[in-house]
Order: C-alpha cells, then sequence, then structure tokens
C-alpha cells in the first residue's frame, strides 16, 4: 500500500517520458491541439505533399463507398473539393500550403449535418490514413484539429 | 429504511424516465427509432465492475453505448475476476441515451475460494444512473474542458450465503444497502494519444458494498478519489492503469486501494475484451489471514451497440 504512490508517480513519469521522446510539435502555447504545427514533422510523418495527395485521393474512394454518407458526396463537386481538402490538411500538418476555402461553419451550414455524419467521415479518414500508413500518434494529431471542427460543422 | 429507499429508487427513475420521454420526442427524426452506432470506436469506454461506463474499476463521464446525441445504445458486460483466495462475476446492461444518460444495472457474485471462509458467497445489485453535465471528451481538443458527468450507484447486498446465512451486517456493518455518489471528467488528450479520467466518489461502501455499508469504525460518508490513464496505441487497442481509494469503516476488515493495470481490445463496435492484472488489497485479511494483498486475472468482455 506504501507502493501505491509511487507506482502512480511512475506511471505519469512514463506517459510523460514516452510523450517526450516522441514529440513532434514545438508548441509553446497553453492549450492542447493549437490550429497548426509550429514545425512540419507531422507534414513528413503524411508523406509530405505527394503523401497528403494520395491519402485524401483514397478518402474520397472510401467515403463514395460509404453507404452512411455518400449521398453527401453526389452533391459536391468532388475534384474542387479534394483540392481543398489537400490545401487544409496540408495545412494543418505544418506544410507550406494555405487553405484557400470558407471557414467550416459557412461551407456546412446549409447542410443540416449530423454527429454520425461527422464521425463516419472521421472514420473514413482513419482508413485512408492507415491504408498509407500514417502511424496511430501522428494519425490521433491530425484528429486533434479537425475534431474541434465538429462544433461548426455540425448543424442537427 | 428499505422502503424509503425503494421510494428514493422510483422517484429517479421516473424523473429520468420522463426526461428521456421528452427528449425522444424532440428528437422526432427519421432515423431515431434504430440505434445509430454512431460515435467514435472505444468512446463509449468498457464497463466497471458495477455497470457503469468507464473504466474497470471506476466510472468514467462518457456515456455507455455507441449511440450520438441523436439516438441511443446499449449493451451487456460479463466480468471475471480472480485473486488468491476470491473470486468475482459481475455482468450487467446498460443503455445510453442521446450521449446524455446511461442507466445501468449490474449484479454482483463474491466467492471465497481458500482458507477459514472457504465457500462463503455474497451478492449484490447495482442500478446506476448517470447524467452528462458539460463538455465533450471528444470534441473539446482545443479547450482545457473535460466532459463532466454526474452519478449514483444504488447498491443492495443481498447477504451472505454459502458457509453461513446471514445478512450482511454480521460482518459489522451498519445498512445493507446504499448509495455511491459520484461526479467524473473524463479527457481523451488525442495530441498526446492518451485518455484521462478523475472521478470523485461520496460513498458508505465496504469493499464496494460487498461487505454492506458503513461500519464499525466509521459510519458516514467518505470522498474518495478514482483515476485511469490510459493510452491509445490505435483506434483498437488502448492500455493503461486505474487507482481507487477506498474508506476503511469496518475494523474485520484492513480495506485499502483496489488498483489494475489494463489492456482494452476494440476490434468493432459490438465487442471488446480487456485484460488486467488487479490489486484488490486486503479483503478481511484480519479474520482470515488471508494473503494481505489479493491480487490477479481481471477479464471483461463488453457487447452490445
Amino acid at each position: 500500500m506504501k507502493r501505491t504512490p509511487h507506482t502512480i508517480c511512475a506511471l505519469f513519469a512514463l506517459i510523460g517520458l514516452i510523450n517526450g521522446a516522441q514529440a513532434q510539435s514545438g508548441m509553446t502555447n497553453s492549450a492542447p491541439a493549437m490550429s497548426m504545427e509550429a514545425n512540419d514533422s507531422l507534414f513528413q510523418q503524411f508523406g509530405g505533399k505527394e503523401g497528403i495527395s494520395k491519402i485524401i485521393d483514397d478518402f474520397l474512394v472510401v467515403w463514395q463507398a460509404d453507404p452512411r454518407i455518400s449521398g453527401k458526396l453526389q452533391e459536391a463537386d468532388v475534384d474542387r473539393l479534394g483540392a481543398l481538402l489537400k490545401e487544409q490538411i496540408n495545412q494543418l500538418t505544418g506544410g507550406p500550403a494555405v487553405y484557400s476555402g470558407k471557414d467550416m461553419k459557412t461551407a456546412h451550414e446549409k447542410m443540416g449535418l449530423r454527429n454520425m455524419d461527422f464521425n463516419a467521415l472521421a472514420e473514413d479518414l482513419q482508413t485512408a490514413m492507415e491504408k498509407n500508413g500514417v502511424a496511430s500518434r501522428a494519425q490521433n494529431k491530425l484528429l486533434a484539429k479537425l475534431a474541434p471542427m465538429e462544433h461548426q460543422i455540425v448543424t442537427k | 429504511m428499505k422502503r424509503h429507499r425503494l421510494t428514493q429508487l422510483m422517484l429517479a427513475t421516473a424523473i429520468v424516465a420522463s426526461s428521456v420521454n421528452s427528449t425522444a420526442a424532440l428528437a422526432q427524426d427519421n432515423n431515431s427509432a434504430y440505434p445509430d452506432m454512431g460515435k467514435l470506436l472505444a468512446t463509449g469506454g468498457i464497463s466497471t465492475v458495477e455497470g457503469a461506463g468507464g473504466g474497470g474499476i471506476t466510472p468514467w463521464a462518457l456515456i455507455g453505448g455507441y449511440g450520438t446525441q441523436d439516438s441511443y445504445g446499449a449493451n451487456v458486460h460479463y466480468t471475471y475476476l480472480s485473486t488468491q483466495d476470491f473470486a468475482l462475476d459481475s455482468y450487467g446492461a446498460a443503455l445510453g441515451l442521446f450521449d446524455r444518460v446511461e442507466l445501468s444495472v449490474a449484479k454482483q457474485k463474491f466467492r471465497a475460494n481458500n482458507g477459514p471462509l472457504n465457500g462463503l458467497t455474497i451478492e449484490q445489485n447495482i442500478v446506476g444512473v448517470k447524467v452528462k453535465v458539460a463538455g465533450d471528451a471528444v470534441y473539446d481538443q482545443d479547450s482545457w474542458m473535460p466532459q463532466i458527468a454526474v452519478g449514483a450507484e444504488y447498491k443492495t447486498n443481498s447477504g451472505l450465503t454459502g458457509l453461513l446465512n446471514a445478512p450482511v451486517t454480521a460482518l459489522g456493518a451498519k445498512h445493507t444497502n446504499g448509495t455511491d455518489y459520484y461526479i467524473a471528467a473524463t479527457k481523451i488528450f488525442l495530441d498526446q494519444s492518451v485518455i484521462a479520467d478523475l472521478t470523485l466518489r461520496a460513498t458508505e461502501a465496504n469493499q464496494m458494498g460487498l461487505l454492506g455499508f458503513g461500519g464499525d469504525l466509521n459510519n458516514s460518508y467518505k470522498a474518495e478519489i478514482e483515476g485511469s490513464l490510459g493510452y491509445l496505441f490505435s483506434k483498437n487497442w488502448i492500455a493503461g492503469a486505474e487507482y481507487r481509494h477506498k474508506p476503511r469503516n469496518l475494523a474485520a476488515d484492513k480495506e485499502g486501494a483496489y488498483y489494475d493495470a489494463f489492456v482494452a481490445w476494440f476490434p468493432s463496435k459490438n465487442v471488446s475484451l480487456t485484460l488486467a492484472y488487479a490489486n484488490l488489497n486486503s479483503i478481511v485479511a484480519p479474520v482470515t489471514k488471508n494473503e494481505d494483498k489479493q491480487h490477479g486475472l481481471y477479464l471483461s468482455l463488453q457487447t452490445g451497440f
């Protein structure tokens, strides 16, 4: 029983060490998951511009085949959507691109999207990232930046 | 006393049922009749040994099941825990409504397999309710705000059987039933691939209620701290540890903290399997001269939607 506080401290220290050893971003701000990476190592983990391009192309294929949300894609200009997604992911992972599309709220406000639509999309993106060998830690770092967008994208 | 608690439980159930009915009416949509299984994998947690959604030994602020805010989900669980001298079976069911309210029932069957208490069995029924009151563990990645839920677990101990037949008060407890109240704060730090929970529980239960409620050393509610920390190895695997501090109300039991180290596997949204090594500390060691630190294997299966 005396070992308990030491065990818990050791566990926290271990998690800290794992995170420290694998820390990618140069975040110095106080809130977690700032909207942009301070350096581009996450961008490199995604394979740079070409890697992201392939991931998004695969993502659109997975989305098209997902009966839960494939209907949303029928209404979209898929080529333009793909180009914008590539820009957005490029920028979010610390790459040089600048997203030139509408803000998330404006882009989605007329679609009446539900929480399950947003999650289905995230799962399809996970499938595409996995298919392209992106490490789970790196996937989660991108998802950390995309997750808060749920508040703007889901209107129903 | 029993009738008063039953009235309390019925009143609580009526309140929850009427709030569920009104939110169900608000959620009239073409698809709301069916479970949408829309939540992300593992975001309903697993089942605690007391039936609530969360970790293995402490409830989290996550609402069980895969139903999103527009739907519902449910699951059943079976957990087996075995130490040198004791074994615990826990099984139950949980219902998650609109990712807002969780209702659960569980039965615990505890038995002594060794030493002077060999053959003793104790059973307990637990009815749980949990309400998410603030925050979102998954989407609030850009703030420090955790998801917060409050809950209660109403426990009824059905007494000692097997080796001897007696109400659990024969071991020194003051009551045969009791209610735990808790507040839980849970957050997923996706940037670090970490899930963390801190739970504060007001309880007078001895060994979660298996040895009754209140005792000769103390007969009032105590605030107990519990926590879990997990690392998300992938979307299907989480490993971590939990801690649960407990009150000491009985002279006959040198009760200490529970802790475990676990690995949870989520192959799909329909099933999860958790393997853990648990340390339950002393369970009536002064009486039985049993091993002071009960430890061993924990295995849990959850299936649902």
